[in-house]
């Protein structure tokens, strides 16, 4: 299955090459999507240790505002996407250490009430942040290159693909390591886990930490490619969104998140250009059927296809 | 500090009459999520939708009722008809088709399939009453104004606010605890609320108890929402923000109790209102503030009791 699943992703990230080429204009929602997958990478190592988080949101946001406040000052992504990413880890270590204490709803609230705090104070402290209005972001340059609109956008493209192929490949080999198996020991006994000499605070502090820095490069992605950052992106429904993108793709492999990130980006445009007033509710309606009839998400249908092939083959 | 107090006293006074207001009606949200946490172990995000259609409704029932020539003061009972069709119709609804079919399984599943119920019932709300703000203040302008006195002038209160919004909420306070506590039907709620095993095993049947107490929540819910229609426009977007003060309450409370949400609900109620009054820039944040505190101190909740470690 592991080499399946290398295979399988590089086909994957070969198809949105090639769509991106086909209709330029699916480029900037592909870029949102690898993006929003990179997030959910972090996502799916938590969901490992059998913990929600509905408070993602807030790294995205931390990157991409990141992004905001450093463009004007030093204008390029070379600098700005590390910057992001940085800035969301280095808090991600200290929410981490606050929040890594606590387990199950008590783990989901507090990170939902510490991003509505950013979420609020985004909203509120307009001389900061200009409000809900948001933050215009100019064009930056790409490692000294000064690109033109499409010519930046396709480089962010580049960048989001080889970056959610490294955050995939990452947590493929993290998830195997003693750190990721010690993650899934937390789900199952907790104490067993620490009858071992292990802490499981330490355990999920590293998974924490890893899940803030991928929502910051995602959230520095999105700032740079919709260059527009408003507040709505720290909000407790964005965080949802992300744990949406978790089940939809499914769990059980590191391609699930950008699966599932590249479908719901997808229904959200359909939907929403067929009908203005409902893309949240067929958005939902396809959530709901996924978890009642397909529980392993597209990814467990697909690898549920891939076995009964293999099966009728041999 | 002694002196701050009293140089700002009568300002204080008027966030505590604000801030009672506002906490009976989060309360009223909160101790319905609080009672299905309890029971059904699910916590409910559409909870924050069924506060937001209550509202909707109690207008819409509101503007039916006055066309119908009823006379003004059917305007207030026209507030718990709305708030007892949507939780007597959506509750059942949800918890049969829905959430029947996923009891047992992971709690990540359950939280998101509230999650997608949120997500289809804010958009049933854009499409039965449009994005526009929907605006019914009949039962408010009914009862009047009362004036409070403040700084050697007077400041005109709504006695709707003074009197009907802390006065449900603590009618439901005591009439829950009377029930949950002197009714079978009550206490078969608390016994499988504690364990829901053992009530099984003595012949409880813990799915009537499910519908019962998740149309009951919803109920209190819309309630809630009917109660504040009167108040202000009606917005998209209130469900949301609803939800995640009532969680905020609910976490900080500790889980599964009714008294201690009301407390919280109070001690939240007050922040915000004397936020509003001093550092308006703080008013969203105050809850969260005291939410964050509180786990820092007590992880398992103010009045929340230590479960054992499985090993």
């Amino acid at each position: 299955m592991r080499r399946g699943e290398t295979l399988l992703g590089l086909l994957g990230a070969a198809a949105l090459v090639a769509a991106a080429l086909l209709a330029p204009w699916l480029k900037f929602i592909l870029t949102v999507a690898l993006a929003k997958g990179i997030a959910v990478i972090g996502i799916l190592l938590l969901l490992r240790a059998g913990q929600v988080s509905f408070g993602h949101a807030l790294y995205v946001a931390m990157g991409a505002y990141t992004v905001a406040f450093l463009a004007p000052a030093m204008p390029d992504a070379a600098v700005l996407l590390p910057a992001g990413a940085a800035i969301a880890t280095l808090t991600g270590l200290l929410i981490g250490l606050f929040v890594s204490r606590y387990r199950e709803i008590f783990f989901g609230m507090l990170n939902l009430a510490l991003s509505m705090v950013v979420y609020s104070l985004l909203e509120k402290l307009y001389d900061l942040t200009k409000g809900t209005d948001g933050i215009r972001v100019e064009l930056p340059r790409f490692f000294g290159m000064a690109l033109d609109r499409p010519g930046f956008e396709w480089a962010m493209f580049a960048t989001a693909l080889v970056l959610a192929l490294g955050a995939g490949a990452f947590a493929r080999l993290y998830l195997d390591s003693p750190m990721g198996q010690a993650l899934s020991a937390i789900k199952t006994r907790e104490t067993r886990l620490e009858f071992m000499g292990i802490s499981a605070r330490r355990v999920l502090l590293a998974a924490y930490v890893i899940s803030a820095l991928l929502g910051g490069v995602a959230g520095a992605i999105i700032g740079m490619t919709t260059r527009h950052v408003t507040p709505l992106l720290a909000y407790w429904t964005a965080s949802g969104e992300l744990v949406f993108i978790a089940i939809l793709g499914g769990a059980g492999s590191v391609l699930g998140p950008f699966l599932g990130a590249v479908t719901f980006e997808l229904v959200r445009i359909y939907a929403g250009a067929a009908v203005a007033d409902a893309w949240q509710m067929i958005l939902g309606g396809v959530l709901l059927a996924v978890i009642l009839f397909a529980p392993g998400g597209l990814w467990g249908m697909i690898a549920g296809l891939l076995r009964r092939r293999a099966g009728a083959a041999s | 500090m002694a002196e701050w107090f009293g140089d700002n006293s009568g300002l204080l006074g008027l966030a505590l009459l604000d801030g009672l207001a506002s906490a009976g009606l989060i309360f009223l949200v909160a101790v319905g999520l609080n009672l299905v946490f309890g029971v059904l172990r699910i916590i409910n995000v559409a909870h924050g939708s069924l506060y937001a259609i209550g509202a909707y409704a109690a207008a819409s029932v509101g503007i039916v009722f006055a066309s119908m020539g009823l006379p003004a003061w059917a305007s207030l009972p026209a507030l718990v008809v709305a708030a007892a069709l949507v939780g007597g119709i959506l509750g059942p609804l949800i918890e049969r088709l829905v959430l029947r079919r996923i009891y047992g399984q992971e709690e990540v599943l359950q939280l998101l399939v509230t999650f997608a119920l949120f997500m289809i019932l804010e958009d049933v709300q854009k499409l039965i009453w449009g994005v526009q703000p929907v605006q019914h203040d009949q039962a408010m302008r009914l009862l009047g104004t009362y004036d409070v006195p403040f700084a050697g002038d007077v400041v005109p209160f709504t006695a709707y606010q003074l009197f009907v919004l802390p006065g449900v909420a603590l009618v439901v306070l005591v009439g829950l605890a009377w029930f949950l506590r002197r009714t079978l039907t009550g206490r078969v709620i608390v016994a499988v609320t504690t364990d829901r095993e053992a009530a099984t095993a003595m012949g409880i049947d813990a799915r009537r108890v499910f519908l019962l107490t998740f149309t009951f929540g919803a109920m209190l819910a819309a309630l809630g929402g009917a109660l504040s229609s009167p108040t202000g426009a009606i917005v998209p977007g209130i469900g949301a923000q609803t939800i995640v003060l009532s969680f905020a309450v609910v976490a900080t409370a500790g889980l599964g109790q009714t008294e201690g949400a009301a407390l919280t609900a109070l001690m939240i109620g007050l922040g915000r209102s004397i936020a509003v009054y001093f550092e308006p820039e703080l008013e969203v944040v105050v809850p969260y503030i005291i939410m964050v505190a509180v786990l820092l101190v007590r992880p398992q909740g103010l009045f929340g009791s230590t479960v054992a470690r499985r090993i």
